[in-house]
């Protein structure tokens, strides 16, 4: 039989502020343990939240920015469950009304095809503390820091059908919320993070099948794995004859597997009711516009200006605007380089990014600007040097040697475009390899290549390749 | 509605309240009656009516995002029982 998959994915965004969503507890990642964690978030008796706004403020961003319906009045809601890091005893959320309503984004597949996922709602909550098994006498360690931390809970339709659609949505959110600044998007801190609702249903069937909640996914890689490992276990188990259990599943990234998390199977009954601490959010309209108007350019729109404007391919635009850093990077160096808009595309993606990648480093970090690549890029297309020999010259301003110019110059790479002094390396291969001459005259015109190659030799790679071939083959067959 | 002994049970166990089995009767009852008057208005037409949230007529007063919170540490952890290295400690969570 054949199976489709069927995905939801909850994503939890950190939101970037400096204090806690109801206490002023500083949210700085990395502190010591229960430093950043003051009486609102440890639940100490007679304590009273207070909403932080710019916790709203992102709220609202990211919901205009998925084209949703802004919750002009939202409810907080407390969520309860027992457990050591949570010491209130209940999560203050949202349930029935959320600030961020309906709303949907596109997704962009490998194969060049977009496709639109639906996202249910966004609703505000605090984070937790942290939990640390590890050997305390045999009691577990509580670090209350992250408790109440402010978080953006991210629910989408059971739109994706796929792991790597899963994976292409997750990536989706990470750059439009690192677009508008209002989480960090690192995942190995753990401020963005997501559980996955996974079943599977024959092929052309249009009810759900049962679905069971991995949790515990902290890179893009793992989700890929843990949904396709989870894909094939049900399937596995429904084609043996089994039933899916609905139940919430750890990803064990070590061993590459989901397992049951049996200590929470016994009926999860949050009995949520409003927080009669807090009173409802009201948006106003003022308020709203005010953070209308303050958005930036996001992705969808970039990637269409950066084709027209640019005259990019749409696989370029959506690399180059993949990230706003990455965005900016580009427009400078095509600034400085003269307008020239498809080489320094290739040059962003290519050597550049690979340089980045190799080093691990960020674009602000990195030993090349956008001044020095578009200072190269403008002696390529100006005929200083060869694209080959560009690369020679960004290595050296990688290491710290200098501008594209001094670099040129102190290392004598100028490229030779006078035709005599062509002619005269030309001259001498020729003279120096008759036989080879004799053969090319013969037909063998694969020998071309030999010719060039010598002459790039004695020129170290210097002789402008165009002229080279033109002046050799006119040589070659007089 | 009326409760039955399993009921009781589970809400105890969700609120994590240890109960005298010979209670339980008791707290069924009680607890029904309170059903009861939530049935009683569930009679009445609230077409129209927005759930309240909350029994005053405000919105929610919202503060600027500013670190306002010293570290308190050591005076929070002289009342927890058992502390070490920063961490507050609690019976073991996981088996």
């Amino acid at each position: 039989m054949e199976w489709e998959a069927v995905i939801g994915l909850e994503i939890h965004a950190q939101l970037a502020t400096k204090s806690k969503i109801f206490s002023g507890a500083a949210t700085a990642y990395g502190a010591e343990p229960n430093t950043q964690a003051c009486a609102v978030d440890l639940g100490l008796p007679g304590v009273l939240p207070v909403l932080n706004r710019e916790v709203v403020r992102m709220a609202c961003m990211f919901g205009l920015a998925v084209d949703a319906e802004i919750g002009r009045r939202s409810v907080f809601a407390r969520k309860n469950y027992f457990y050591p890091d949570l010491p209130k005893g209940y999560q203050i959320s949202q349930y029935e009304l959320p600030i961020v309503g309906k709303g949907k984004l596109i997704i962009e597949l490998e194969d060049g095809t977009t496709k639109t996922i639906g996202v249910t709602r966004a609703h505000l909550e605090e984070d937790a503390g942290k939990s640390l098994h590890e050997d305390f006498h045999g009691m577990t360690g509580i670090d209350l820091n992250r408790a109440g931390t402010p978080l953006l809970e991210i629910v989408s339709e059971p739109d994706l059908r796929s792991a790597k659609e899963a994976v292409a949505y997750m990536k989706k959110i990470r750059s439009l919320v690192r677009y508008l600044e209002i989480c960090d998007g690192n995942m190995q801190e753990g401020s963005f993070r997501c559980d996955a609702n996974v079943s599977v249903r024959p092929k052309g069937e249009s009810k759900f099948g049962t679905r069971a909640e991995i949790k515990n996914i902290n890179s893009f890689r793992f989700v890929e794995r843990a949904i396709n490992f989870e894909i094939e276990r049900q399937i596995d188990l429904l084609e043996g004859g089994g039933t899916v259990v609905q139940e919430t599943r750890l990803y064990d990234s070590a061993k590459g597997e989901t397992r049951s998390m049996r200590s929470k199977e016994e009926a999860m009954d949050y009995r949520y009711f409003p927080d009669p601490d807090l009173l409802p959010l009201h948006v106003d309209d003022a308020w709203l516009d005010e953070v209308r108007s303050s958005l930036p350019e996001l992705p969808d729109a970039k990637k269409e200006r950066f084709m027209f404007e640019y005259g990019l391919t749409a696989y370029d635009a959506a690399v180059l605007t993949s990230s706003r850093e990455l965005a900016d990077f580009y427009e400078a160096v095509e600034k400085s380089s003269g307008g020239e808009t498809k080489l320094a595309a290739n040059w962003v993606m290519g050597d550049f990014a690979a340089a980045l990648n190799k080093d691990n480093l960020e674009i602000g970090a990195c030993p090349v600007n956008a001044a020095m690549l578009g200072g190269l890029i403008q002696r390529i297309a100006d005929n200083t040097i060869s694209g080959k020999i560009a690369k020679q010259v960004f290595e050296a301003m990688w290491e710290g040697e200098g501008d594209a110019d001094s670099i040129i110059e102190k290392k004598g790479l100028k490229q030779i475009t006078d035709s005599g002094a062509i002619e005269q390396v030309i001259d001498e291969i020729l003279a120096a390899n008759p036989e080879q001459v004799k053969q090319y005259r013969a037909g063998k015109d694969k020998l071309l290549g030999f010719f060039v190659g010598q002459v790039m030799k004695a020129t170290q790679g210097k002789a402008n390749p165009g002229q080279l071939n033109e002046l050799l083959k006119k040589k070659l067959n007089s | 509605m009326s409760l039955e002994k399993a009921d009781i049970e589970k809400i105890a166990h969700l609120a994590r309240l240890e109960i005298d089995p010979g209670d339980v009767p008791d707290y069924a009852r009680n607890l029904s009656g309170i059903l009861e008057l939530v049935e009683q208005m569930n009679q009445v037409d609230t077409e129209g009516v927005q759930p309240m949230a909350h029994p005053l007529r405000m919105t929610q007063r919202m503060r600027a995002d500013e670190v306002t919170e010293s570290n308190q540490r050591d005076k929070f952890q002289q009342i927890a029982p058992q502390v070490e290295a920063g961490l507050y400690l609690v019976p073991k969570v996981i088996e």
